[in-house]
């Protein structure tokens, strides 16, 4: 197996963008991703999306964005795997690097949500659940979420401001992102204070709805030296299902996808915990943040909220995590968020990350997930000295 | 859902058809061809109790498209008589007075009116 390094990152900002179509934003981060690398060109191009075709009614994304690039002969397909499309795209982008199939693959994660009603997006993300056993009670995504807080606070006897300090040390990250959708400082009276979306979980601590995309271009390590000036390299992909439904599981306080995707990334990666400088995690809610703290080997059991209260995963902290703002900040554009989480580990790896940067930064883990707790992937990135 | 998907989910939404695994027991909902305990392939139908208690439970306050009129509405995890979970609606209560380990039963109403015919299937409420 070949080495697999980052040659070039890019994204757009999330957001509002109703002058950009879905095309346009993959084309935009696409165009960054090469410019960067200094390379226009790619064997591979694969679409990391969720829900193009329902709400754009467009499929066939990935030759579609090749095309757009005047990359037509490359091979080219959509990766779809829920709100985890974006790292399974990456995933698959190193499968190919690592056997020999493809020399470079442009990974671009792409979603465009806000042409559609709250009630059509809702609909559209609770497609990544059983439709005849689970979206058919009316659960949307996030109140499959809600279950899991609940069972969580019940299990730790966590306190509601406990997971809300996760989000609003989102938000204090994302305010020096110029990329982040929401970059405005939020405080745990505010997130309590919010409408409840489903009980026990408020607005301010629910991802929400935008637009965006984010690419990067993939190449052998050994290729990567002759090209890049600071390649990154990706010491580790791997990724873990779970029993489709949330409710088919014994126990809703940990993904044990999300504890096997950790645990193959950091054998094969030949790492702990211990050794990971910087971490971004899937917070689709604010209680799955913290479950994924202690899922990944971060916080023991149940102490996710210390290690949260003490700062531990603020800039400067024990272990820095969503530097760039996470889900709820920056944003949560669903299949391209898996790439964003890329993009901004090698921004610290690089020491590009400006004020969020996490001195000394040497590694980086990111989590995905689809579903609720479906499908999660894991990578570790490494600085190349 | 289309009107063939309807029917062809009769068995299950109305009378909560599931499946038993000859070789290991275990029980399944909905029914599968293999079972996802022991791998074994030897499964048998099996029509579920309908009576269970309240694992986990939420009240949708922002509903998907389709179930717009009916919020806010609780959803729950229902672990039944013989071991199975499911999601559900919880119907016929007062959200604030839901508890886990709540005692439910099942009980056949309207899910859903969604061009032009109506759906029926399961929730469940407290017994
Ligand atoms: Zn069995």
């Amino acid at each position: 197996m070949r080495g697999v390094a980052i040659i070039g990152i890019g994204c757009t900002k999330v957001g509002e963008h109703w002058d950009k179509s879905l095309r346009d934003l993959a084309v935009e981060a696409s165009l960054r991703a090469m410019e960067d690398a200094g390379l226009y060109d790619a064997d591979y191009v694969l679409v990391g999306n969720m829900m193009s075709g329902y709400l754009q009614n467009q499929e066939h994304l990935g030759a579609l964005v090749a095309d757009s690039l005047g990359l037509q002969g490359a091979g080219a397909a959509k990766v779809e795997a829920a709100c985890a499309s974006g790292g399974m795209a990456v995933h698959m982008g190193c499968q190919l690097i690592a056997s020999g199939a493809a020399d470079s693959v442009l990974v671009v994660g792409a979603e465009k949500m806000t042409d559609a009603t709250t009630p059509e997006v809702t609909k559209a993300l609770a497609m990544a659940e059983d439709q005849e056993y689970s979206a058919y009670t009316g659960a949307s995504f996030i109140g499959l979420n809600a279950l899991v807080a609940r069972a969580y606070m019940k299990a730790y006897g966590v306190e509601p401001e406990d997971m809300a300090l996760f989000s609003v040390i989102c938000h204090k990250h994302a305010l020096d992102n110029e990329f982040a959708q929401f970059r405005f400082p939020i405080t745990v009276e505010a997130v309590m204070n919010s409408p409840i979306v489903a009980d026990p979980l408020h607005l301010l601590e629910c991802a929400g709805i935008g637009d965006g995309a984010a690419a990067v271009l993939l190449a052998s390590l050994d290729g990567a030296r002759k090209i890049a000036d600071a390649p990154v390299e990706l010491l580790a992909s791997t990724v873990s299902t779970d029993k489709f439904s949330l409710h088919q599981r014994d126990d809703l306080t940990s993904f044990k996808a999300a504890r096997a995707s950790a645990e193959a990334a950091f054998r094969r990666a030949g790492l702990r915990a211990e050794d990971i400088d910087v971490l971004e995690v899937h917070d689709a809610s604010s209680a799955l943040g913290l479950i994924a703290l202690e899922d990944l080997g971060f916080a023991e059991r149940g102490k996710a909220a210390e290690l949260i209260r003490d700062g531990g995963i603020e800039i400067g902290g024990r272990i820095p995590t969503n530097t760039f703002g996470g889900l709820k900040a920056r944003g949560h554009p669903v299949g391209a968020t898996g790439v964003y989480q890329i993009v901004e580990l090698t921004r610290q790896l690089r020491g590009e990350a400006g004020k969020n940067q996490v001195g000394g930064a040497e590694r980086g883990y990111a989590q995905n997930i689809g579903g609720a707790g479906t499908t999660i992937t894991a990578h570790i990135l490494g600085r190349v000295d | 859902m289309s009107v063939p998907n309807y029917l062809r989910e009769a068995p299950r939404r109305q009378r909560m058809e599931g499946t038993r695994c000859k070789g290991c027991g275990a029980i399944h909902f909905p029914p599968r061809a293999v079972c996802d305990r022991c791998g074994g392939r030897d499964l048998e139908r099996e029509e579920l109790s309908g009576t269970g208690e309240l694992v986990a439970y939420t009240v949708i306050m922002y509903p998907p498209k389709g179930f717009e009129n009916q919020a806010p509405y609780a959803i729950g995890i229902v672990q039944l008589k013989e071991g199975v979970r499911i999601l559900s609606q919880i119907a016929d209560c007062d959200p604030m007075e839901l508890r886990e380990g709540m005692r439910v039963e099942i009980v056949i109403r309207r899910i859903r009116e969604d061009g032009g015919f109506i759906e029926y299937g399961y929730k469940f409420r407290p017994v």
